[in-house]
């Protein structure tokens, strides 16, 4: 046995640092995940800077660059919001593999409906159309989980055969419903949750605005939790460490929002935001905009000089960043959620205690659905076109972020902040590796090499940590 | 002894907390139960015995909920009873202590204990820290020494496991109880922990079914017992007017000795 007894004699062998980690009641195996992600990030951008110098970034390189980590962050946004509904349907015990062809059918069907459908009808641009092209993607989402669900739950077929039959015939499907064609231009407004164009951002004064409130937030639940802890006389953290988590939690929110406000509209675009929003523009602007110089890391700013608008967070990121809080809270602060982990961990005791299992699963299915109705809206805003393409081969990289997040194919285990941070991870690789101009067959050989690595040494931990 | 006794006896005791008559249950063509009948008072220890395979713990899930019988009747307090699930055994005041213990193995003591019948708090989330509260509270009289609430319960001992399984018992206000092989995976000093405890709840007035095969947990906890050998019932006696090698023939041949009453499978 290892020292891990909690108050048991073997706390008096901790070592400092692991002192330190049980104090702040860190999960280790996030901190080794963003430790992962820190190492990457660096590497790309020091091998990015030997490729190209001068490119702005944080160690010479174009990957540390508020432009590349704006774009990282809405590139990850669709495997994202998919992947913690994956964490669930894995705890469960379930897979799910038609999610990409779900979300090629949901997005095309969206399309459908909005480009040949409503825009005809109530002409192009009417508020209802997008409004109504959301309220259908996640309606016909949970719809076809909700079925993925009882053919799982009542109908007893397993959920592998299942959504690979999902994952065949929804693609069918989609080609079908498209014709074959590919469905565009989105209305203008539904194209916002894609994050392109100045209007689907917030902007740096309502960026600032959100991340001071949830800095705020941090605070508040540090301090309710202290207090419910105190009121029923449990132990508490040490108050530096509440303090050191409060401040490092505020630190980290902060400085996203400081990275996503240090990106500017590219020089086109400002130029286009200036004009529509009636603002001049210096003399000398125009000459240099669009130029080599200009699209090139933090040079845009210099280039234009008084002619700069930074976008802050991007209409995609709140989404999935609201998905991730909703899907944390369900996991971990309901019944439902913690259904879900009880049932991934014993089925039968589950049965046992009450827990209506069957219902369970068309519940998680359904959910699973819904967040692919998400992710459909996203990346197909994302295009501005829905085709039968979007989602292909998505349904692996959810899974994979979802395991290379810590989630435990045998059930019962996972987090919804670590299969995002898989996500990231990911896209990290794969966003680097195009920055260095790999070619993408060697990505796909590096980013299936990770995922096999992640759980061998998830597997070394565990065997430790036990 | 008489069935005439037995019954002015009874009738001293009150009306029976549990009858089941005649209950069968088959899978697939097997009967696991044949026309099975028990009963339990409030206070007493019903010992069932019988080798693996007897249908004890068949007949016992069917009573838990667990699995749903072809035929026969449940009486909970002289009302009949519709058991369908666990749900509706726990809503009887039925609790369980399964074998295998039935727990959640990835989440804690607190979440296991209340496992179907969370606390939430007013905003209908969980409330986690009332119910570590109230898992402190009961596990402090079960297991003084335990600790660990915040781990899953995968990486509790043998011991420590089944405190947890008991405490989620006897902590909703059962009046039935059913063990089934409570001290099968416990060390002798732990045994003899159910055994106290097993006294403080029949002082209580709880009813408590003892599925065991060690005929000697039987004789030192039960007041009466009933052996069943291939489904069916062979015979009930009262642990006073048998003696252990006359009950080893009831559970082996099916041999009915004069101080117990025979059942239907009796020879």
């Amino acid at each position: 046995m290892t020292n891990t007894t909690i108050g048991g004699p073997a706390a008096a062998n901790e070592n400092a640092v692991q002192r330190f980690i049980r104090a702040l009641e860190l999960d280790t195996r996030m901190l080794g995940m963003l430790v992962a992600l820190v190492v990457i990030w660096v590497g790309f951008d020091i091998a990015s800077g030997v490729m190209r110098p001068g490119s702005g970034g944080l160690f010479g390189g174009s990957f540390l660059t508020p432009r590349n980590l704006w774009i990282l962050l809405v590139q990850t946004t669709v495997i994202a919001v998919m992947t913690t509904g994956m964490v669930l349907v894995i705890v469960l015990r379930q897979i799910d593999l038609s999610v990409g062809s779900m979300l090629s059918v949901v997005a095309v069907a969206t399309g459908v409906l909005q480009v040949f459908e409503l825009g005809p009808m109530l002409g192009v641009g009417h508020p209802v159309i997008w409004l109504a092209a959301v309220v259908f993607a996640i309606a016909l989402g949970s719809a076809i989980g909700f079925v993925n669900g009882v053919l799982i739950a009542y109908g007893q077929i397993p959920s592998f055969i299942v959504t690979l039959g999902g994952l065949i015939a929804f693609s069918g499907t989609a080609f079908l419903i498209a014709s074959g064609v590919t469905v565009a231009p989105m209305d203008k407004t539904f194209k916002l949750f894609g994050g392109n164009g100045p209007a689907a951002s917030i902007g740096p004064i309502w960026s600032w605005v959100l991340g001071a409130a949830v800095c705020v937030m941090i605070v508040i639940m540090i301090v309710m939790s202290r207090r419910r802890r105190i009121h029923f006389k449990f132990a508490t953290k040490p108050i530096w460490a509440e303090f050191l988590t409060g401040i490092v939690g505020c630190a980290a929110v902060l400085g996203i929002t400081a990275v996503v406000n240090a990106y500017p509209y590219p020089p086109r675009v400002a130029e286009r935001f200036a004009l529509d929003n009636g603002i001049p523009i210096p003399p000398g602007v125009e000459d240099r905009a669009g130029t080599d110089i200009c699209m090139a890391g933090e040079k845009v700013v210099s280039c234009l000089d008084g002619l700069s608008f930074a976008t802050g967070y991007p209409i995609p990121v709140l989404i999935t960043l609201a998905v991730a809080v909703t899907m944390t809270f369900i996991a971990r602060r309901t019944r439902f959620g913690r259904y879900v982990f009880a049932t991934g961990g014993n089925p039968e005791a589950a049965e046992l205690a009450g827990v209506n299992t069957k219902w369970l699963t068309v519940k998680v299915f359904t959910l699973m659905g819904a967040l692919v109705g998400i992710s459909a809206i996203i990346a197909s805003a994302r295009l501005d076109a829905a085709t039968t393409a979007l989602g292909t081969l998505n349904e692996l990289y959810v899974i994979a972020a979802a395991v290379i997040g810590g989630t435990s194919l045998a059930g019962g285990i996972g987090t919804i902040y670590g299969a995002i941070a898989g996500a990231l991870l990911m896209q990290s690789l794969q966003s680097g590796m195009a920055l260095l101009n790999v070619d993408s067959a060697y990505t796909n050989i590096l980013v299936g090499g990770v995922l096999v690595l992640a759980v061998f040494v998830d597997q070394l931990y565990r065997r430790r940590v036990n | 002894m008489t069935t005439e006794s037995m019954s002015a006896e009874t009738a001293a005791r009150g009306a029976p907390l549990v009858e089941m008559r005649d209950v069968s249950i088959a899978f697939g063509g097997i009967k696991a139960v044949d026309h099975a009948s028990l009963d339990l008072y409030p206070g007493e220890v019903v010992g069932l015995l019988g080798h693996n395979g007897a249908g004890k713990s068949t007949l016992i899930k069917v009573l838990s909920g667990a699995y749903k019988r072809d035929a026969g009747t449940i009486l909970v307090d002289g009302r009949e009873a519709e058991i369908n699930n666990p749900r509706d055994a726990k809503a009887l005041g039925i609790e369980t202590i399964y074998q295998t213990l039935a727990l959640a193995d990835n989440v804690d003591a607190a979440a296991n204990l209340y496992l179907g019948r969370e606390l939430r708090t007013r905003w209908g989330t969980l409330d986690d820290i009332a119910m570590e509260a109230a898992c402190r509270e009961v596990m402090g009289r079960l297991n003084p020494n335990f600790r660990r609430f915040k781990e899953p319960v995968k990486s509790l001992s043998g011991g420590q496991r089944q405190s947890v399984a008991i405490a989620r018992a006897i902590h909703f206000n059962a009046r039935i109880l059913i063990m089934d092989e409570p001290t099968a995976a416990l060390g002798p000093q732990e045994t003899a922990q159910v055994g106290e405890l097993i006294k403080q709840l029949k002082a209580q007035g709880i009813g408590i079914f003892l599925i065991s095969h060690d005929i000697h947990d039987v004789f030192d906890l039960a007041d009466r017992l009933t052996v069943m050998k291939n489904g069916r019932v062979v015979g009930s006696a009262r642990v006073a007017d048998v003696t252990k090698d006359e009950v080893l023939g009831m559970i082996i041949m099916g041999k009915v000795p004069p101080g117990a009453v025979p059942g239907p499978g009796a020879i």
